[in-house]
């Protein structure tokens, strides 16, 4: 803090002095989008000092021209039948994180898969009415370093926006997205329509052939829409189809536009088609018409012939699958990061380039003080988890400004403290209403640190499990004694592109085989120490975390909900209780009287309630049904059963010895024979 | 007698190896075939065998043939052969020619026919075992059918021999079985009797008896000397099989009482072989006739469930209290001795026989051996949390909410305005503490039904989990007071009806209260003021300060918020307080204190300072001298962290006990320890704590001394000396010198996890690689993590071979449980084995 205002003192001399022609903010934003909008909430709400750069006049400039057929893919879930709104934002994968209950998603849109212009009013109110500071119009063209052994991370950012005007920087979020289109070149790739650009009105397609280029949302997307009135589809990638409610991730193909899966498999001329996209060729003919070939039979052509001199597929295997000639080719191949401001400060992820190269803190690879947010970050979780989304990156967004305000701030990630005795429910609750440990699954996950001895634990919630080895130095929390991490998974080996998701018994109803739950369920990690980050890197690369100590999960439910006492309590406290080597029951205050008179230790409950005058005495009718249970002794009626027989049975065989009762004899002699000795 | 002996040691293995053998039967066909010719020409003298002729195998005898097959190596134990006999087409002998006789078994002796059996009388391995021992044990075991046989059978063996008479609901049945096999082995010791008749049984003496059910008498003839009176009888009180009555049989036949002269902790008998506890009778010189005929009696009263041995201390020396006339020596190995100081003969009886009902229950767990992993699943599955399952047993019971609101994220802040108080329920619905207390939160509501200006209301956190962030309730269940313009109040105290009903009366008046004049202060001290509490007992402190001198009276008002709810306070704050003070002999600063229990006024000078200081002050002051100790009030005698002085009473305490205890209270020694009664009709949970104390409720009253908070000893006043301060204090004494042994002393343990938890790890990694979570990837890593881990890395794979730990997980669903499961599962269930085969 002192820092931070000494620096800005420093800065503010400098501007008076007129030395210097650029502005500085502690943080920049770079794209006021979804995740720009949300990282500037964050910031707003802690008063740090930041400012948004947004190239556009508005905010969410890709919704108002993406998707182009204009019907999100993201599901607006009005009614759950429960008012939790923690647990409603499970369901509703379009509103940012605010505390303002008027910037819900479900007062924008009625539809279930809503119109993407009602995003964009969104995020207009989102930006008006909590004030966020937002340059709009303002297109950062160029990012720079200038290293300053006094800045936060030992440099500056200087950016440039169109105008040649100059920021300072001392930490800098990128949250531009990916825009970018993927291109592909081939011979004839002029002739080829992009997604951004081609027309969304089904009547320019009427009885025309169409081939689409590319398998993802926004493919499926294009030929739902001129399904209809077209000759017919063809689909050309090199991968499979990939179904999102077999892989369980949101950014493959989802139901909403999978008509033409259903008009392929039931021969209705539509089909799809693997291949690389690389050998691809297409030429066009005399009339207009565009023919697949491939770029070997180009390279080896006649120059001086023309179309005529092309060996097309067909010529030589005649029942060559896309013989017949296209209309229009349209390349539907989603979009990339933009690199090209960044001064060769952000690596892109391998060759493919599509995300910037980011470690599991979202800070990137080669700048320090440079953190993705958003979409871009999706390379932590891609395929996996929700993070290139606004219900995942919401979540993630504010794991990294939790650990901005750590490390700049002196902030320690928040936390609460509470009894043991409150484990078994602190973890209940959150498993049944987080809704980022929901989204963001196998990614965000909630930390227990225990306190020596047992006897108090804190709890962190939603922290990047990624960076689970740094913990102690990114939260400024203290892990003394060990540490429990609940975070929800799916079951191993169930989610994948050609799994059968429905096969007979995919769901376990039985605690005792939780572990091979299928559905995302909760699962909680038990390590006596902090993993090193050694063991974090050399983990199983389709294990979110290393080998733990011990595992419990919480056996999947059908609703979701995990508030059985017997088959989600009662084996979750049996962990905990093992873990931990204590007894985590409750008990009424009768009990822990009794327990307080006849042992010279209380179990935690009682302990941190009866002894400090807090018992739990229960109503006549509760402790009866223990009584019934077995579980408490009625001292008031056993007292008499002492002179009865304890069950019928002896006694009809005592009936048989009736003759010779004898009566009961004193052993007073042999007292007092003692005593007087 | 050495003779004897030998016979029961190779009987009792003979017979093992019979019960053991029994479940192992019936591998390959072991039935000879024979023609009749080599059949009847082969059959020796003195060896039955059991013959079934044939000519062809027709489909109705198919089940016979399988059971005599299955019986046969039970009945070869017995020296039985069992033969087939293959009739040829031609023979029309007396055994091969009849249609009807080859409906039969034969049994013969030699070539003696002794009993044909029809097929159907032979339907399974026990029947076949129980008919043939039956036929063949003609002499030993008597069958009777009417009274009179049984009473001249028993009346001839009166001091002869002892008789087993079993009673079995029908022939042929297990019990018959494991009755004639003990019979084979006894049958020359002890006369047999047995009965089909129920009658029998009720004519025995038994007004009902359980005729359903096989019975086992031992009747002790022997001894037996008087005609007219039947034989004293001893009946096994478990399931007739061969183990249980073998081991009632050899109960029977140990001595009555065992004469001990070593330590007892080497002693060992038939009893304690068995299972059973043994007690002994702690005697001397001077009393040994008188208790060995108490031993006697103790031994008839518990003969067949423990063993009872007389032990002379002029003999053995003991290191133990002087006044210990009993022992106890269970068969658990490593369980010390208890040494006990008991008054009844009854109390031996019920000390004995919770011990065997304790132990008959873990038996009954030890029969389900096999199903050990199950079991355990079992154990694992059971709620064993009292709160919970109290709760989840109540569940579909709806409650009385109507009189509590229900609030809302929405209706939250505009209720808070509506009354001068409102009470506020924060909880969760799917916790069980949280709904215990919902309950007495109704309860509560009754109570103050109709009191103007407060408003019960409840916030579910489960559906409204803003509201309650905002409210700053972190855990549940939490109660809050709010009232117009003032800070909430938690409600900290017993999470009972009583206590919380309380609370709300009590924090309706701001604390401390400003009292003006002196005939306020009066009436506040009488109870009058504040007028909303007049009809309701509180306890009340008066702040009294001068005006001079303002010292502690900030602090004072601080403490007065502080306990605000649990004790209502006012402040006297103006120039004529002398008055005020002269009357009750204190001199400002002072508190003046009026108990809800008593109409005085006691008097203190106030000399902290801080108002925590008051707090704890008032706290402090607010207990009884001597309490009655109840569930509510003892965790603020137990903050003391002193020894408690108990006296346990059945009923209220005696005037004259009463009094002196108050006087002991009273006295020098109150600041060194807590002297209080407990009053076993208003805490009959009491009876607990002294089961703990004595193993059994010792004669009430009782004088009882607690080390609660060092060491846990614990000491009872000798019931013989009267309670009197000077009696009291010379024992206090006594203790404290060390002169005294403890009657028990509390068990320090921790409180460890009740059951294990399911070890998901290990399971997964018997699933195989694909499931295993190792500590890393790499070959190399790993190679180097087990030469840094070493032994531990080969004790956590475990190898369970895939098949193995399937079949495992299949057989531990049992069926019946389906409805737990998820709707996708209730399609069913049958390709179980496919789905793991594909994980």
């Amino acid at each position: 803090m002192a820092r931070g205002l000494f620096l800005r003192l420093v800065l503010s001399a400098l501007c008076a002095a007129g030395a210097a022609a650029f502005l500085y903010h502690d943080y920049c934003v770079l794209g006021a989008g979804p995740a720009g909008l949300q990282a500037a909430y964050f910031l707003q709400r802690a008063g740090r000092d930041y400012v948004v750069f947004e190239r556009s006049h508005a905010p969410g400039s890709f919704f108002a021209i993406y998707p182009r057929h204009r019907k999100l893919i993201s599901i607006n879930k009005r009614h759950t039948g429960k008012s939790n709104s923690e647990f409603n934002l499970r369901h509703d994968w379009n509103s940012l994180l605010s505390h303002e209950p008027r910037l819900l998603f479900r007062r924008y849109s009625r539809q279930f898969f809503p119109h993407a212009d009602a995003m964009v009013r969104y995020l207009e109110d989102f930006a008006a009415m909590l004030g966020l500071r937002i340059r709009y119009d303002t297109a950062i063209v160029h990012v720079t370093l200038e290293k300053d052994p006094r800045a936060w991370n030992g440099h500056y950012f200087v950016l440039s926006d169109q105008n040649r005007q100059s920021y300072k920087c001392s930490c800098l979020l990128v949250a531009t997205g990916t825009w970018v289109p993927n291109v592909v070149n081939f011979p004839g790739s002029e002739y080829v329509e992009g997604y951004e650009t081609v027309s969304t009105n089904p009547e320019d397609f009427a009885g025309q052939t169409v081939l689409i280029l590319g398998r993802g949302n926004s493919a499926f997307e294009t030929a739902e829409n001129i399904l209809g009135v077209t000759n017919f589809i063809h689909m050309v990638s090199r991968s499979r189809v990939r179904l999102s409610w077999a892989t369980h991730y949101v950014g493959d193909l989802r139901a909403i536009n999978n008509g033409l899966l259903d008009t392929y498999q039931l021969k209705s001329l539509d089909g799809l088609l693997e291949g690389d996209l690389e050998d691809l060729a297409i030429v066009k003919d005399k009339k207009g018409k565009l023919h697949i070939t491939l770029r070997f039979y180009l390279e080896n052509r006649n120059t001086s012939a023309g179309i005529d001199g092309i060996t097309l597929p067909q010529d030589e295997l005649d029942n060559f699958a896309t013989r017949a000639p296209y209309d229009r080719v349209i390349r539907c191949l989603g979009w990339k990061f933009d690199f090209s401001i960044y001064n060769r400060m952000m690596p892109g992820r391998g060759n493919k380039s599509k995300y910037p190269q980011i470690k599991p803190s979202y800070e990137s690879r080669g700048t320090r003080g440079l953190f993705v947010l958003g979409t871009a970050s999706h390379s932590v979780d891609f395929r996996k988890s929700a993070g290139g989304f606004i219900h995942g990156f919401r979540y993630t967004t504010r794991a990294v400004h939790r650990l901005l305000e750590n490390r700049h701030h002196g902030v320690p990630w928040p936390s609460a403290v509470y009894p043991i005795t409150q484990l078994t429910n602190s973890i209940i609750k959150r498993v049944n209403e987080a809704s980022g440990l929901y989204q963001m699954f196998s990614v965000l996950a909630d930390i227990i640190l225990l306190r020596e001895n047992a006897t108090a634990f804190e709890y962190l919630e939603e922290y990047p499990v990624g960076i689970l080895a740094e913990l102690e130095t990114q939260t400024g929390r203290k892990a003394p004694a060990g540490l429990f991490v609940v975070i929800m998974e799916y079951g191993r080996n169930f989610s994948g592109d050609d799994k059968d998701v429905f096969y007979y018994n995919r769901a376990v109803g039985e605690a005792q085989h939780a572990w091979q739950s299928n559905f995302l369920h909760p699962v909680i990690y038990y390590y006596k120490r902090l993993p090193t980050e050694r063991e974090m890197r050399l983990h199983p690369p389709d294990w979110p975390l290393p080998r733990p100590d011990a595992i419990h999960h919480i056996v999947e439910d059908f609703l979701t909900d995990w508030t059985a006492p017997n088959a989600h309590i009662l084996p979750l406290r049996r962990f905990l209780e093992n873990c931990l080597s204590t007894d985590l029951r409750n008990f009424f205050a009768e009990s822990c009287f009794l327990f307080a008179l006849t042992r010279q230790k209380l179990p935690p409950f009682c302990q941190q309630g009866y002894a400090r005058m807090q018992g739990l005495t229960g109503s006549e009718r509760l402790r009866r049904h223990a009584v019934e249970a077995g579980l408490l002794e009625d001292y008031a009626v056993t007292d008499f059963s002492g002179d009865k027989l304890p069950d019928s049975r002896q006694g009809s065989h005592d009936q048989l010895l009736r003759d010779h009762v004898i009566p009961l004899r004193p052993l007073h002699h042999l007292v007092n024979a003692k005593d007087e000795f | 007698m050495a003779a004897l002996e030998d016979r029961w040691v190779s009987s009792f293995s003979f017979l093992l190896f019979c019960a053991v053998s029994i479940p192992i039967l019936g591998s390959a066909s072991l039935v000879q075939e024979l023609s009749p010719h080599e059949y009847f020409s082969g059959l020796q003298a003195n060896k039955a065998s059991l013959a079934y002729f044939s000519r062809t195998v027709s489909p109705g005898v198919q089940l016979f043939l399988e059971q005599i097959e299955n019986s046969v190596e039970a009945l070869h134990d017995y020296g039985i052969s069992v033969v087939k006999v293959k009739c040829p087409k031609e023979d029309v002998s007396r055994y091969c020619g009849k249609e009807n006789a080859l409906r039969k078994a034969y049994l013969f002796r030699g070539n003696v026919l002794i009993r044909e059996f029809p097929t159907d009388a032979l339907f399974d391995v026990n029947s076949i075992v129980a008919n043939v021992l039956f036929a063949l044990l003609f002499h030993e075991v008597k069958y009777v059918e009417t009274l009179t046989d049984l009473q001249n059978i028993e009346n001839a063996l009166k001091g002869k021999s002892n008789m087993v008479f079993a009673y079995v609901p029908a022939t042929g049945t297990a019990e018959h079985r494991a009755v004639m096999e003990v019979a084979f082995v006894y049958g020359t010791v002890h006369q047999f009797v047995l009965t089909t008749e129920a009658t029998l049984l009720k004519d025995a003496g038994s007004n009902d008896p359980d005729v359903s059910s096989a019975q086992l008498l031992f009747c002790h003839c022997q001894q037996a000397t008087d005609l007219a009176q039947p034989c004293r009888r001893t009946p096994l009180e478990h399931d007739l099989t061969v183990l249980n009555i073998h081991r009632h049989l050899k109960l029977m036949g140990a001595p009555l009482v065992t004469e001990v002269a070593e330590d007892p902790e080497k002693v060992s008998t038939v009893h304690l072989q068995l299972g059973l506890p043994l007690v002994f009778i702690l005697s001397q010189k001077e009393t040994y006739e008188a208790d060995r005929r108490t031993a006697e009696f103790l031994a008839w009263k518990l003969l067949g469930k423990a063993g009872v041995a007389i032990l002379s201390r002029d003999v053995v020396d003991l290191n133990i209290l002087r006044r210990s006339n009993i022992a106890l020596k269970t068969p658990d190995e490593g369980v010390p001795i208890k040494y006990l100081v008991l008054e009844d003969t009854e109390e031996v009886i019920t000390l004995v026989e919770d011990k065997s009902k304790v132990k008959q229950i873990q038996e009954n767990e030890d029969e389900d051996e096999e199903d050990e992993d199950e079991k355990e699943n079992d154990d694992q599955d059971v709620q064993d949390d009292q709160v919970v399952e109290a709760v989840s047993r109540d569940k579909k019971r709806e409650l009385p909410l109507d009189q509590i609101l229900t609030l809302t994220e929405e209706t939250f802040h505009s209720a808070m305005l509506e009354a001068a108080q409102t009470v506020v329920l924060f909880y969760a619905s799917w916790e069980a503490v949280s709904l215990v207390v919902l309950q007495s939160y109704t309860e509560v509501a009754d109570h103050l039904k109709g009191t103007q200006g407060i408003l019960l209301s409840r916030v579910n956190c489960w559906d409204w989990p803003g509201v309650c962030t905002m409210e700053n309730v972190t855990q549940f269940p939490t109660i809050k007071i709010y009232k117009k313009g003032e800070q909430p109040i938690t409600y900290n105290g017993m999470l009972g009806t009583e206590e919380l009903t309380s609370f709300i009366m009590l924090s309706q008046v701001s604390c401390p209260l400003k009292l003006a004049t002196i005939d306020e202060a009066e009436r506040y001290l009488s109870g009058e003021l504040p007028s909303e509490l007049s009809s309701y007992q509180h306890s009340l402190v008066l702040g009294v300060f001068s005006t001079a001198t303002s010292k502690g009276e900030e602090a004072f008002t601080e403490a007065g918020s502080i306990l605000s709810g649990h004790v209502t306070t006012g402040i006297y704050f103006e120039d004529d307080v002398l008055a005020l003070s002269h009357k009750y002999a204190v001199s400002p600063p002072a508190l003046l204190l009026a108990r809800s229990s008593s109409q005085s006024v006691e008097g203190i000078s106030l000399s902290k300072q801080s108002a925590q200081d008051i707090v704890q002050m008032i706290r402090y002051e607010l207990l009884d001298v001597f309490p009655e100790i109840t569930v509510q009030n003892l965790p603020h005698y137990l903050q003391l962290r002193k020894p408690f002085l108990i006296f346990f009473s059945d009923g209220d305490i005696g005037q004259i006990e009463s009094k002196e205890m108050l006087k002991l209270a009273k006295g020098r020694s109150q600041q060194a320890f807590v002297s209080c009664w407990l009053n076993l009709k208003n805490t009959p949970v009491g009876r607990g704590v002294l089961k703990a104390y004595f193993a059994t409720i010792p004669s009430l009253p009782a004088l009882v001394w607690v080390n609660l908070h060092a060491g846990g000893q614990v000491f009872k006043f000798p019931s013989e000396q009267s309670i009197t301060e000077m009696n009291i204090l010379s024992w206090l004494e006594k203790l404290k010198a060390g002169l005294e042994i403890p009657s028990s002393t509390l068990s320090e343990e921790d409180w460890k996890p009740p059951l294990p938890a399911y070890n998901f790890l290990q399971m997964m990694e018997a699933a195989g690689p694909e499931f295993t979570l190792h500590t890393s990837s790499h070959q190399e890593d790993r190679r180097e993590q087990q030469q840094l881990e070493g032994s531990e890395e080969k004790a956590t794979v475990r190898e369970e071979p895939i098949e193995e730990a399937r079949v495992k997980a299949e057989k531990a669903q049992g069926p019946g449980r389906d409805l737990r499961g998820t709707a996708p599962r209730l399609a069913g269930r049958e390709k179980q084995a496919r789905r793991h085969s594909e994980l």
